[in-house]
């Protein structure tokens, strides 16, 4: 496989569209990074990423101790979970979850037994740097780390880029670009040594030529703090780059961007380009891992907004309630009027608060009536084409909109609705008001539904016509025994030749039809070719999908 | 605690369709105190009744139509509509003129198409058009750019005008009226003058008609305070200038005697208001931002071909309507490259 080299840009390329909001993430940045008290009852779910579900491996009644392993993954795209805390498991069954729907889905209860115990998890290992990047990578399988930026794509696989191909460039996504969220930028001013560790070591493991640290340019403390343990270590391969602040400057295609000018491609990952991309917070779970032993029963998660008494960042063991978190911080304001789980722009309402953190959540929004309002009702779109001007993947919403309308499901799939990283900048600019992220869900769903559909009455029919095709030919062999049962009783052989001759005709249209059955798949999909990641996103997305239309 | 949900993004709207409209309006204030300046009361009579009948007309359409009529009337669409047509007409119109290019430009050209953000062609120059192919007399009906308290009719004597077709003592419609540079220009090169014995004329002013030229500044200055903030991009524009000025330049340069110069076909007519306010109308322009380039530059064209060789005075409103009909079009040939795209996938 060719490769071309990708090279960091002297200055950041700046993308198209985006969006200047207020970074709202003072407020949380209060003081050094706190635990969080461990709640009595832990609720961690089996499902946590992308990918598929864990499996239990212990019963309930089951003693466990923090860090043992309590559900196996099932699976190459998919993570196991450990016990965040000692206790007792007292039930294994459906609880409410993190999504939109409110949708329950199996969790492992653990009655914490107030001594977090630890048990040995065997992550730990000396000579990381002289180890198999294939140890690496088991370990970080093993400590059940996932992607802590977004949808939660289990590390060890992107650690792992195949024989195919030359990772030039590793980049560290720091960018943080959401406003309220700061638990990356929290954790990049507590605990850079983590950090950098965890860079080293998956530098390590993916033989990277190139590292780069990417910054929004409004977090100088954290700017500050990762190159003074750079400096403190001299490690001079490792670079930070401050990208301008714009949102959404931390997505993974538009910080490769801005980094290095190369795109990577529609439908495609940045591997392609030799780039792996990989968050802070992974980082430094994964020196926690390696270093200490620890699998990822915690994380940083930002507790914010005017319905938060006292705003801040707390590392957060999974599976906390939500409401557990609130109350440690002060409990909520007579302002509170909604409850997010994420940020302003891609996050989720909640319902209430009852659901627990996941490895997955970074940060809880109670938002006033006033920060996030319901908007005014939506008119009409008015072509203006604001909507175009921000988008940054240069998509043209409008039409998207005007489609997704229309239900024309084709003509959507022409305008890449498939490209949409549901950023939201279309509809925050919108002077109409039209929820266009909401519209674009509900198309890619239906064409999802669609194709599956599809899949699904293709094999029936396939099934069907190989029936009616193998009855055909055994009335033709039947037909044509007995033809020949007749010939050689009657004499007059033409008759028996015509039917023969039929016969001959009528096996061929069959085979003829049976080919054409079988070229009736080559009809490309959205859903052909698409690599285990993408199948897995489309999965989750589906997930949240289902949610999604049912709050619309 | 129980909490309400909804989809993403969360964040307070940033923008707002009323808002938007207050903001064209806004602008178009510079442009239309230069126009009473010049023209005088006429001017006023236009904007109102216009405005009025065009509120009317859309409350009266949505109520027939079983539609909601508040929001619609507040989003401030309608009575743009009727700014604009009534920016485009002449002064001393008769009061039906601008009642009824309203009437069609918000009952047919908008409402019949399903209203707001459906009409495929700009509603205020289809009522233009309407009015100068039926009315070409009375769209003449421009008085001397003299400015108010001058030789003009005055307040009195405008109003008898307008409400009863009644010329001042003494006066009638020839003696009170004068043909627009654009209008002469045409009659004069049609008698074989050379531009530069045209515009010898005082009337011409320095390059754009006396008067006409800053009442074009006006727009202009109107225009780019809306591009400033937002409410407009540049690409219709300077699409629609660079076209009027290049085709016209290329002429020029040819035949300095036969042809307008540049400088006067920017300044003259409704060449700004056209460029930033009536082109920029969003629904019924093209949509990519190379497509509202080619938009803009493909009427600046066809109102140079219109001023120069048709049977108008001046283009503006037939350009915007031709390519009103090309928008389509040119949003499809013209669709950006989306990210991490290859070129040659985005025709
Ligand atoms: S911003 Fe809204 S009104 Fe404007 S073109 Fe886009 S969808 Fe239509
Ligand atoms: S949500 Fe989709 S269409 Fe809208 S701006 Fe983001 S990427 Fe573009």
């Amino acid at each position: 496989m060719q490769q071309h080299m990708v090279t960091l840009l002297e200055k950041p390329a700046t993308f198209h569209g985006g969006l200047h909001l207020p970074a709202e993430k003072a407020q949380s940045l209060t003081g050094p990074l706190k635990s969080a008290a461990i709640p009595e009852r832990l609720y961690v779910p089996l499902s946590q990423n992308i990918g598929e579900a864990a499996e239990p491996v212990v019963k309930t009644g089951e003693r466990v101790l923090r860090g043992q392993l309590i559900a196996r993954s099932l699976g190459y795209i998919s993570a196991p979970v450990h016990a965040p805390t000692s206790g007792v498991v007292s039930d294994i069954g459906d609880y409410p979850v993190p999504h939109p729907s409110g949708l329950s889905a199996t969790c492992i209860v653990i009655d914490s037994d107030g001594e977090d115990r630890v048990a040995d998890s065997g992550l730990k290992m000396e000579n990381v740097y002289l180890s198999d990047p294939a140890d690496i990578r088991q370990r970080v399988r093993d400590a059940g780390i996932v992607g802590l930026g977004g949808a939660g794509f289990p590390t060890a696989v992107k650690l792992n880029p195949g024989p195919d191909h030359v990772v030039d460039l590793l980049v560290i996504n720091g960018a943080e670009c959401e406003p309220y969220i700061s638990c990356d930028e929290a954790l990049m001013c507590c605990r850079p040594n983590d950090i950098i560790e965890g860079i080293r070591i998956m530098r390590h493991a993916l033989h990277a030529k190139q590292v780069v640290i990417g910054i929004e340019d409004n977090m100088p403390n954290a700017i500050d703090c990762l190159q003074k343990e750079l400096d403190r270590l001299d490690e001079k391969d490792i670079r930070i780059v401050p990208v301008p602040t714009r949102y959404p400057a931390g997505g993974e295609k538009q910080l490769i961007y801005a980094l290095t000018g190369e795109e990577v491609p529609s439908q495609g990952l940045p591997i392609d380009i030799g780039v792996v991309c990989h968050n802070v917070g992974t980082a430094a779970a994964i020196a926690r891992a390696i270093h200490h032993g620890e699998p990822l029963i915690s994380r940083v998660i930002t507790v914010t907004g005017a319905g938060i008494s006292e705003p801040c960042n707390l590392e957060v063991r999974i599976g906390t309630p939500i409401a557990s978190l609130v109350e440690q911080c002060g409990g909520y304001t007579d302002e509170a009027a909604r409850l997010l789980l994420g940020g302003p722009m891609m996050g989720f309402a909640l319902r209430t608060d009852t659901i627990p953190v996941i490895k997955t959540s970074n940060c809880i929004l109670a938002a006033s009536s006033k920060e996030l309002p319901d908007p005014p009702p939506a008119s009409p779109c008015i072509r203006c084409a604001q909507c175009t001007d921000v988008c940054p993947v240069n998509l043209l919403p409008q039409q998207l909109y005007w489609y997704a309308f229309a239900r024309d499901m084709e003509k959507i799939q022409d305008y890449n609705l498939f490209d949409c990283i549901e950023c939201g900048c279309c509809a925050q600019v919108c002077p109409s008001h039209i929820p266009l992220v909401q519209y674009y869900r509900f198309a890619k769903t239906e064409i999802w539904d669609m194709e599956r559909e599809r899949e699904k009455s293709d094999l029936a029919r396939r099934r069907h016509e190989a029936r009616l095709a193998r009855l055909e030919r055994e009335k033709k062999a039947l037909e044509e025994r007995r033809a020949r049962a007749r010939k050689s009783l009657d004499k007059k052989p033409k008759a028996g030749d015509a039917d023969a001759k039929k016969a001959d005709i009528a096996a061929a249209l069959a085979r003829v039809k049976a080919k054409k059955t079988e070229n009736a798949d080559a009809v490309p999909r959205n859903t052909d070719n698409l690599t285990t990641e993408q199948r897995a996103k489309i999965d989750t997305v589906e997930q949240r999908r289902n949610g999604k239309t049912d709050g619309a | 605690m129980e909490f309400p949900t909804r989809s993403s993004p969360y964040l307070p709207v940033a923008n707002d369709l009323s808002r938007l409209m207050r903001k064209v309006m806004l602008a178009l204030v510079p442009g239309a105190l230069a126009l009473f300046w010049f023209f005088g009361w006429g001017i006023v009579f236009n904007l109102l009744i216009a405005t009025s009948t065009a509120l009317l007309a859309e409350a009266a359409v949505l109520r027939l139509r079983g539609k909601p009529v508040r929001p619609a009337l507040l989003d401030g669409s309608a009575a743009l509509t009727g700014l604009l047509l009534g920016l485009a007409l002449p002064p001393l119109a008769p009061w039906w003129i601008p009642v009824v290019g309203v009437l069609f430009a918000i009952v047919i050209a908008k409402q019949l198409y399903g209203g707001l953000g459906y009409n495929p062609f700009n509603p205020a120059m289809i009522g233009f058009v309407v009015l100068i192919i039926s009315f070409p007399l009375q769209m003449t009906l421009w008085s001397p750019p003299t400015g108010i308290g001058h030789e003009g009719p005055g307040f009195k004597d405008t109003l008898q005008l307008v409400f009863a077709g009644r010329p001042p003592e003494g006066e009638t419609l020839d003696t009170i009226t004068m043909a627009t540079p654009l209008d002469e220009s045409k009659t004069q090169s049609g008698l074989d003058l050379t531009w530069d014995e045209i515009l010898s004329d005082p009337r011409f002013g320095n390059y754009g008609g006396y008067g006409w030229e800053w009442v074009n500044l006006a727009f202009l200055l109107g225009g780019l305070w809306l591009w400033k903030q937002r409410a407009i991009q540049w690409h219709i524009p300077a699409g629609m200038l660079g076209g009027l000025f290049v085709i016209s330049l290329m002429f020029y340069f040819a035949d300095a005697d036969g042809y307008g110069s540049p400088l006067f076909h920017l300044f003259s007519g409704a060449t700004m208001l056209g460029a930033f306010f009536i082109a920029t109308d969003p629904v019924s322009a093209a949509t990519t931002p190379r497509g509202r380039l080619y938009y803009g530059a493909g009427i600046g064209i066809l109102v140079y071909v219109i001023r120069t060789w048709g049977g108008y005075p001046d283009g503006i409103a037939f350009g915007v309507l031709l390519m009103n009909m090309a928008a389509p079009t040119l949003d499809y040939y013209t669709k950006p490259r989306v990210f991490g795209q290859r070129e040659e996938q985005d025709d």
